[in-house]
């Protein structure tokens, strides 16, 4: 029975980063590119899930438990963010019947 | 707490009740706080002076300024000379608190007069008691300001205004000079304190400018006593309410320089050439305004030319060393100039605001008591025998005798013109027809005793004031000069004059036969000077005071009128508002061009977030990786 350590460092590093990268990059093209505000916050929520992956595999890579508690705190927090941001777009909705980020551009003036 | 406190204090306190009272209080009650301080003070002060037993007191109040190894305390000094000041001060103060009581009952700004009035009573004490230079001189800024409040009392008129800013920029002037003497006072000997000064210099440490203060001290009491080149203001200065001119102009104020070169004696005696310019300035100061005064036709710019021309009277005895004497005019003077002021207050009031004499005459049937008293201040200031006036001011000119014939001679002279003025508003005001108006002559009327009783006083005083240092020779005994010795040099006090002779005679012809000329010019032969218009030649240069007015207008005025208007006009616009303007003018360019970036588009400033973020990630891949 192998540790969970020890199968995770049976994949390279460099294959964790690569795929933490383009995780990220395609958090990013969503959060850039869609006008939905539910994708968008999902989009985000890839890009935390990139963060947490690559933690994750440094973490056992280098035997430091410190990346995996950093884990579990994004994860605690991101939950609350969640909460609190769906309940934000349930409020938008209720306001102005849509959730697209373009009407966002109101704080202009 | 000493009582000494109390006679500033008292006075202030009047000013702070009436200042802050006014206009809610009524007149009467107005009248009454504002009288009774500087009569209390008076009485003070009389108690101090019949208790002082011949040794200067030094009252410390506090700790004022303190610089490095400098301090000056806040000190009163009590000794000879501001207690006879003082006297003066609450006395004379008392008398035209009383006369305003009457003079000022119609006007509007009642209170707020006798307000001013007792802060003028305030500073002018601070400033006969100050210990040291700089107290001096708090007092010596703060009777300039209530100088320039009184001047400019009604100043509904603009020319009141002007005239009030006239004076007090003069006097800065002045003040300018007086200050640099302190600075000056304060390098040599690191004090200001009168004593200590005094000590350092009998012990021999004598600075080598001590001509440069004495110099910049002098200039200081030209400004505020009104000396040639800085006299212009003080005949303007009767813009203010005859009180004032009484008071303010007359009595106290304006012998604030003497006072302080009397005080300053020790100083001045070091420089004999500051002394010798002393005296010709105040000679020609005098001459100056006595010739002025000759064709004066407003009864009060006479007595203010007048005021000038015994001004120079006293700066000459300064000039000659005769400090005692110099006093003794500035006290008798105090007596029958304010005496004169008020008699013309008077008659001003008489005569329904009235104040050019060629629409006066024969007041004497309706106005006795000013009639009356107004004769004797005449012959006080004449200098006929034996009131007050003429021991004072023979005191002056036998001193000069002795000291510099030419200057004895050209005094004579002024002096003469001196009873020729006075002798010439007398007559012409209380004398002949009445030549006003049918309804001023209807409204005609002695003024009320709250009034006619303070010119009593002062008549009485004008008569007797004499008496205080009458000499030898007259069967005297010169308390005056016995009570001053202490304070003054040791040497210069003994003019014997004796009977008969020229520097007797010569006074007293100067006095009467001048008298006589205008009794007979104006009283005899009924002679009213002309129009304005009719005047020509030389008299009319005189008429217009010699265009000295003119004169600074076009050397002083004018010139820094162009360069104020060149600035305002060239230099403003092309520098000041160019540099000012110009950053703002970039700075609202460069606003509206950046903010065309805040485009308001949540996408859009994501976008610019990453790329930032990309950016100095790359940056700061750089550096870790080099």
């Amino acid at each position: 029975m192998q540790s969970i350590p020890e199968v995770l460092r049976t994949i390279p590093l460099t294959h964790y980063i690569l795929f933490s990268s383009a995780l990220f990059c395609i958090g990013i093209l969503g959060v850039l590119t869609r006008r939905n505000a539910i994708i968008v916050f999902m989009a985000i929520e890839l890009m935390l899930n990139a963060v947490n992956l690559l933690l994750a595999a440094f973490s056992s890579y280098y035997s430091d438990p410190a990346g995996q508690i950093f884990v579990f705190f994004i994860m605690a927090v991101a939950a609350a963010e969640v909460a609190v941001g769906l309940a934000i777009i349930v409020m938008i909705y209720r306001n102005i019947q849509s959730i697209d980020i373009g009407v966002l551009n109101k704080i202009k003036n | 707490m000493s009582l000494v406190y109390l006679i500033p204090l008292l006075p202030f306190l009047g000013f702070a009740i009436n200042g802050l009272a006014f206009p809610k209080l009524n007149k009467s009650i107005a009248g009454i706080i504002g009288t009774i301080p500087p009569l209390v003070a008076f009485a003070l002060s009389l108690q101090l002076f019949l208790k002082f037993d011949g040794k200067a007191q030094i009252y410390t109040l506090a700790e004022w300024i303190k610089v490095g190894s400098l301090s000056i305390p806040f000190e009163f000094q009590v000794d000879q000379l501001s207690l006879l000041m003082l006297l003066i001060i609450t006395g004379v103060g008392t008398l035209i608190h009383i006369y305003s009581m009457g003079y000022m009952s119609h006007d509007a700004g009642f209170g707020k007069f006798f307000a001013f009035l007792n802060l003028f009573v305030f500073f002018m004490l601070i400033l006969v008691l100050g210990a040291n230079f700089t107290v001096l001189f708090i007092g010596w800024e703060g009777v300039g300001l209530c100088s320039y409040l009184l001047i400019g009392f009604w100043n509904q008129k603009n020319s009141y205004g002007d005239a009030a800013r006239k004076a007090f920029i003069m006097n800065r002037i002045g003040d300018l000079g007086f200050l640099v003497g302190i600075f000056l006072l304060i390098q040599n000997f690191n004090t200001t304190n009168y004593q200590s000064i005094f000590q350092s210099i009998a012990s021999g440490n004598v600075p080598e400018n001590v001509g440069l203060i004495a110099f910049c001290l002098f200039i200081g009491a030209m400004g505020k006593s009104a000396q040639i080149p800085l006299f212009t203001w003080l005949p303007d200065a009767m813009a203010g309410p005859t009180p004032v001119s009484a008071l303010i102009h007359a009595a106290t104020m304006v012998t604030a320089g003497i006072y302080m070169v009397i005080r300053a004696n020790v100083i001045f005696e070091l420089s004999p050439e500051v002394l010798h310019f002393v005296g010709w300035i105040g000679l020609a100061t005098a001459l100056l305004g006595a010739a002025i005064g000759l064709f004066q036709n407003d009864i009060k710019k006479v007595l203010a030319y007048s005021t000038v021309s015994q001004l120079g009277y006293m700066f000459m005895g300064l000039g000659a060393s005769a400090y005692t004497a110099s006093f003794f005019h500035v006290m008798t003077h105090a007596f029958f100039k304010a005496l004169l002021f008020l008699g013309a207050g008077s008659v001003i009031h008489a005569m329904s605001d009235e104040q050019d004499i060629r629409k006066m005459g024969g007041l004497k049937s309706k106005m006795p008591i000013t009639y009356f008293t107004f004769l004797l201040g005449t012959i006080a200031i004449a200098g006929i025998p034996p009131f007050a006036g003429f021991f004072s001011k023979d005191e002056i000119l036998a001193h000069l005798y002795h000291h510099d014939f030419a200057m004895w001679c050209l005094a004579i002279v002024g002096s003469a013109l001196t009873s020729f003025y006075m002798f010439r508003v007398f007559i012409l005001t209380f004398f002949g027809d009445f030549r006003g108006t049918e309804e001023q002559a209807h409204h005609l009327h002695e003024s009320p005793l709250s009034m006619t009783f303070p010119l009593m006083v002062l008549a009485v005083l004008s008569v007797i004031g004499g008496l205080i240092n009458l000499p030898h020779f007259a069967g005297g005994n010169e308390f005056l000069a016995h009570w001053l010795a202490p304070i003054l040099p040791e040497a210069g006090e003994s003019a014997e004059v004796s009977f008969l002779t020229l520097e007797m005679g010569a006074p007293l012809l100067a006095a009467f036969v001048p008298a006589f000329l205008a009794i007979y010019l104006f009283g005899v032969k009924k002679s009213v000077p002309g129009a304005d218009e009719s005047i020509s030649g030389i008299q009319k240069v005189i008429y217009h005071k010699f265009y000295i007015d003119e004169l600074y207008d076009l050397i002083i005025v004018k010139p820094i009128s162009i360069l104020g208007n060149f600035c305002f006009q060239v230099f403003e616009f092309l520098v000041i508002d160019l540099i000012v303007e110009g950053i703002g003018r970039i700075v609202a360019y460069a606003s509206t061009e950046f903010r065309r970036i805040q485009t308001g588009n949540v996408g859009y400033y994501i976008f610019v977030m990453v790329i930032s973020i990309t950016l100095i990630l790359a940056l700061s891949l750089r550096t870790w990786i080099l």
